[in-house]
């Protein structure tokens, strides 16, 4: 399986846990992505040394992975793209930062420390987009983006972007398992082949966008897609609070000069 | 070069935020002024085909090693500047959520890094000035590979700045950029490559869809909104830098600022006999009182108790869950 096959099919996994009936699923959108990007603040937030309210933060990933039926797996995976990036920043650390932290009774080099907390402040950061974006359609999330008054132009772009990924992608991959055919044994895609095969595929894409607009004009479309209000539960709301508030506990109280 | 949001502090996260709203708040404006609903579908088709261009790697010529295209560039060619921006905005969501490459509050300075420099440096200051007295291959192909290196340069630097801006890394600034630009500038390069061949098909093949060729009556105008928006964003960068910082030194910590000035102390003290049994139960029960050790002040047992505290914590919470979910099916079995 090459990497666009991959993709596809880590994309194919994620519409079936959009689609599941969990009640995780069911909440408001706008409560969900809140309450993500509220984790992803206070975990970034840690400080380098601070390992005890990161262990403590673990507790929202725990109870929606468990709770949300969802994979670790599966969430630890999407760690793959981001991690050199990550590995190449904190792996110094350990040679450079000479500071000398007491860590449960010895002494232990903060450079040490602080490229562990960095690792699991990546894990946590990916595994909690994960918990959004495995119980939230795109759909879900346009809407939240146009509740809080994002432009309806990015909004449509996004909505757009996502009904044609799988198009373009399953092109992509016709157009690279062909390629692969002609050259066995090449890694890659050869830059002068570049020209004529994606501009061919450009043209075609723009002419897709051309049928595209007309098909959806001839539908009535006034630059705006209409997002089928949804009402909100008392779940939805209690749901993002005690989420928030215990939280902003941890971060701020919790492990407080502990470390 | 999609950052993380392990990489970067909050403020910087924020600041960054601030910036790229102030962009996509001038695109926004200036693609309405357009007012051509045809684009909408366009810039969606379009963005989905820079995601999916993405997928597809490019061979590095004598490194066996192989890379994917960017498209901030391209995309301006093919949309012009501020429809281009958009689209990249798109785009790099879609990837930050669908595929987690980025992260949520690192978008802001994903959204700098590679759609502002790409689209805007990239198709205002580059590609419009080669091309307005009509397009060439040379000329393609000079703007094509200038403004991969140089918007991909300016990327990996505010990659760079942004990190250590943060205090994540202990890497010395020079070596760090020592490391980032280089291998950006061989990116950039074969990213430049790549970009002209494609729109030397499209210039061949249908040269209207190029953006900004041979439009030199709107240079004025275009360099006077670009000044304004620079301005703009420094001035609110300036604000917001100055703000948050200022904010977070002076206000720690809410809850204790409050308690102080209610109740004149941060801690307060009970009296009763509910309070001193309650104390007492406590005292007996608790495995590691004030954080450390029965009947020991060191600062080992400090430290100690507070790591097994938060696993124990950890781990309760993870037994519940198992407990919760266990009897939530069972439940719901009963009623099936």
């Amino acid at each position: 399986m090459n990497s666009i096959e991959k993709r596809l099919v880590e994309l194919n996994k994620l519409q079936d846990l959009q689609q599941r009936s969990h009640w995780m699923n069911n909440l408001h959108p706008l409560g969900k992505l809140l309450i993500s990007v509220i984790y992803i603040f206070l975990v970034t937030s840690v400080g380098k040394y601070e390992i005890v309210p990161l262990i403590l933060l673990s507790v929202y990933i725990i109870f929606t992975y468990i709770i949300g039926e969802l994979s670790f797996r599966e969430g630890i995976y999407r760690m793959r793209l981001i991690l050199p990036l990550v590995l190449f920043v904190g792996i110094f650390n350990p040679f450079l930062d000479k500071t000398t932290v007491m860590i449960a009774g010895y002494s232990v080099s903060g450079g040490m420390v602080s490229m562990l907390t960095l690792m699991i402040k990546g894990l946590y950061t990916v595994l909690a987009v994960y918990v959004l974006i495995a119980t939230t359609s795109i759909d879900d999330i346009c809407y939240a983006l146009r509740t809080v008054k994002v432009p309806k132009i990015i909004v449509i772009v996004i909505m757009l972007i996502y009904r044609y990924i799988d198009v373009m992608s399953n092109e992509a991959d016709r157009i690279y398992t062909a390629y692969r055919l002609r050259a066995p044994g090449q890694k890659g895609i050869e830059y002068r082949s570049w020209g004529t095969l994606v501009g061919q595929w450009l043209l075609r894409s723009m002419d897709k966008a051309r049928v595209v607009y007309e098909s959806m004009h001839l539908r009535g479309f006034k630059g705006d897609f209409i997002l089928k209000k949804k009402g909100v539960k008392k779940i939805d709301v209690i749901y993002p609070i005690v989420w928030g508030l215990i939280l902003l506990f941890i971060r701020f109280y919790a492990g407080r000069g502990v470390l | 070069m999609h950052m993380a949001d392990a990489l970067i502090a909050p403020a910087v996260a924020g600041t960054m935020y601030v910036l790229s709203t102030g962009a996509a708040g001038v695109s926004v404006k200036k693609v309405r002024e357009e007012s051509d609903e045809s684009k909408i579908p366009v810039m969606g088709v379009m963005g989905a085909f820079v995601f999916a261009t993405q997928m597809l790697n490019f061979t590095i010529p004598g490194t066996g090693s192989s890379g994917h295209l960017c498209g901030g560039m391209m995309l301006s060619a093919l949309l012009g500047p501020y429809a281009g921006f958009l689209t990249m905005i798109g785009v790099l969501l879609v990837q930050c959520l669908l595929f987690a490459d980025g992260g949520l509050m690192a978008l802001g300075c994903n959204v700098w890094n590679m759609a502002f420099y790409g689209c805007f440096i990239g198709a205002l200051l580059i590609w419009r000035p080669i091309m307005k007295k009509g397009a060439s291959r040379a000329k393609i192909i000079l703007a094509s590979i200038l403004g991969c290196v140089l918007t991909l340069q300016l990327g990996a630097f505010s990659v760079t700045l942004e990190t250590l801006i943060s205090g994540i890394t202990e890497l010395p600034f020079s070596t760090f950029v020592a490391t980032m630009q280089p291998i950006h500038l061989a990116i950039g390069f074969v990213e430049g490559l790549i970009t002209s061949a494609v729109l030397i098909f499209i210039y061949e093949a249908r040269p209207e869809l190029l953006w900004g060729v041979g439009e030199a009556s709107e240079k004025k105008e275009a360099k006077l909104s670009l000044k304004k928006t620079i301005i703009v964003l420094a001035v609110a960068a300036l604000i917001c830098g100055g703000f948050v910082s200022l904010y977070a030194s002076a206000f720690p910590d809410g809850l204790e600022w409050s308690m102080e000035q209610v109740a004149g102390t941060s801690e307060l003290e009970a009296e009763g006999t509910v309070y001193e049994t309650a104390e007492s139960i406590q005292e007996t029960t608790s495995l590691l009182p004030d954080y450390a050790f029965p009947d020991s002040e060191a600062a080992v047992g400090t430290s100690f108790s507070g790591i097994v505290g938060a696993i124990l914590v950890a781990t309760l919470s993870a037994v519940f869950c198992y407990v919760f979910r266990f009897f939530r099916k069972k439940t719901e079995t009963k009623t099936a």
